[in-house]
């Protein structure tokens, strides 16, 4: 009916332009126009954070924005973490603590925590627990995840 | 998602032209955490979408003549690190993180969480807002353990979703809305009102005007939110209590308005009318949180709400004046 819109953004630190509907959400658009499929999807409703990546400079869940709304973003993928070959010390903090088994929830867990770990370099498990509360994990019983979100920061105030 | 046109306008004047006097053929897009749901789901079909994201004078948080001024587009995240707002506000700040997830609120606006869509799971399973099958609301024999405790003689037994609406009546806020006929003041405890038919929505602001900004009046309330969480994860509570008063040595001027007990935010007027007169103790917010009960008609499955609004109150007034 209204055809599609050009968009034009940055992910991770590319200029990306794109064709979309207005129905597309953004996750939709992320892995099926763009192609980066490290971004997941769960609910589909904002309740599980598996689809979370960085928009302009803040958390959100990519199911619930509109691609078009991206117009002028700055959006950050699981693709845009790591730098050139090296994984992010969140990253590897999730392999040494084997904070995942089906991975489905993985990326959205690190960007979420590396939002936490940029405006909170040092938190509590008391902090990194509630900041997680819209990340859900079916597999890992999430212990793992916060013992890796601790020695990430750990490792990340090292360097 | 069935498809729509998607408008970006940058004034106010220019949104409001854009949209329809009819429900549901347009939507206003703010943060889109409830309405993006809401169309996957087919609850709402507008052929067009109006978005508030590009309209600057919608954002932002001001003191203006003894007031602070929240733009309605103004993030749920920005609103709770506003110093002014945890300095005089703390129902609100509660309220604010009460909701517990940083990717909703760095997305949710205010004008968003007041307007938001009731969680009902007959509404949302597509049964409207009364939950109606057949002729026959489902909710008093159904699955009604999160519905309303007052309010509920029928034919609605949803309840508000807003965790802004009672902390923002007990301070005395109100909504500036346009719409083509100017601007208009409403209060926020005018700002709810409970369908009698599946035609209608619950809010008293019409299809075509858009919320601009919330007014607060700074006049020294002491103020808190008790919340009544299932758990401290992403989901609405269970009941919330928000109270304002006058403190001196004894109290005055007392606002108990209660959340997730009634389709509108619900007002106690017996909860403030015994607190008011008395010193502030753990007697007097007992006696207050006893009082608002009265006249609470549980459901069949909800009557665990009657005693988490005694003790939602009490613990609120307690937290205000500490
Ligand atoms: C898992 C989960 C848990 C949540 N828990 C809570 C909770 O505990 N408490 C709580 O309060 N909320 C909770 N929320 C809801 C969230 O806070 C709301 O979805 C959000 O505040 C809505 O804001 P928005 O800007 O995204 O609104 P949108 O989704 O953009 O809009 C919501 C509705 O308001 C209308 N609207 C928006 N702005 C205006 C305006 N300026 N003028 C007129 N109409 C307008 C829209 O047309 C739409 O109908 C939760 C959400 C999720 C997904
Ligand atoms: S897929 Fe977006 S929150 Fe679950
Ligand atoms: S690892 Fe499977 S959902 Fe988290």
């Amino acid at each position: 009916m209204s055809g599609k819109t050009h968009v034009q953004t940055t992910i991770n630190g590319e200029h990306t332009d794109f064709l979309c509907e207005p129905r597309q959400s953004l996750l939709e658009v992320l892995r099926d126009v763009v192609g980066l499929t490290g971004t997941k999807e769960g609910c589909n409703d904002g309740n599980c954070g598996a689809c979370t990546v960085i928009l302009d400079g803040r958390i959100v869940t990519a199911c619930l924005v509109l691609g078009v709304e991206a117009e002028g973003a700055e959006i950050t993928t699981i693709e845009g973490i790591a730098s050139g070959g090296i994984l992010h010390p969140i990253q590897q903090a999730f392999l040494e603590n084997a904070a995942l088994q089906c991975g489905v929830c993985t990326p959205g867990f690190i960007l979420a925590s590396k939002a936490l770990l940029d405006e909170n370099p040092n938190p509590t498990e008391h902090e990194i627990r509630f900041w997680l509360a819209n990340n859900l994990c079916r597999c890992t019983g999430y212990d793992k995840i916060v013992r890796a979100v601790l020695d990430a920061a750990a490792t990340m105030q090292e360097v | 998602m069935k498809d729509f046109e998607y408008a970006n306008p940058t004034s106010v004047k220019a949104a409001v032209d854009l949209l329809s006097d009819s429900w549901g053929n347009t939507e206003v897009l703010a943060g889109g955490t409830d309405l993006i749901t809401s169309m996957k789901q087919g609850l709402t079909e507008p052929t067009r979408l109006v978005s508030l994201k590009n309209i600057k004078k919608l954002q932002g948080i001001s003191k203006k003549k003894g007031t602070l001024q929240i733009g309605a587009a103004t993030t749920l995240s920005a609103l709770a690190a506003n110093g002014d707002v945890q300095q005089h506000f703390p129902a609100l700040v509660t309220a604010i993180e009460g909701i517990g997830s940083a990717q909703m609120i760095n997305v949710g606006t205010a004008g968003g969480d007041l307007f938001q869509r009731p969680r009902c799971w007959y509404f949302r399973q597509g049964y409207g807002l009364l939950g109606v099958y057949e002729g026959k609301s489902l909710i008093p024999e159904g699955d009604n353990r999160y519905h309303a405790i007052f309010g509920n003689a029928g034919p609605a037994y949803y309840v508000n979703p807003s965790s802004l609406a009672p902390a923002l009546i007990a301070l005395g806020a109100s909504v500036s809305v346009v719409g083509d006929g100017g601007e208009r003041e409403i209060k926020v405890a005018d700002l709810h009102t409970t369908p009698s038919n599946t035609g209608q929505r619950e809010f008293s602001i019409e299809p075509n005007e858009i919320a601009v900004a919330i007014t607060i009046p700074m006049n020294g309330l002491k103020n808190a939110t008790y919340e009544i969480r299932q758990r401290r994860g992403l989901d609405w509570p269970l009941v919330t209590a928000s109270v304002a008063f006058k403190a001196g040595s004894i109290v005055s001027g007392t606002n108990v308005v209660l959340g997730h007990v009634a389709p509108v935010p619900w007002r106690s007027s017996a909860a403030s009318a015994a607190l008011n007169g008395k010193f502030v103790n753990a007697a007097a917010a007992a006696a207050a949180g006893e009082a608002a009960t009265r006249g609470a008609a549980p459901l069949s499955k909800n009557g665990y709400k009657v005693q988490q609004v005694k003790v939602a109150v009490k613990r609120a007034i307690l937290a205000a004046n500490a």
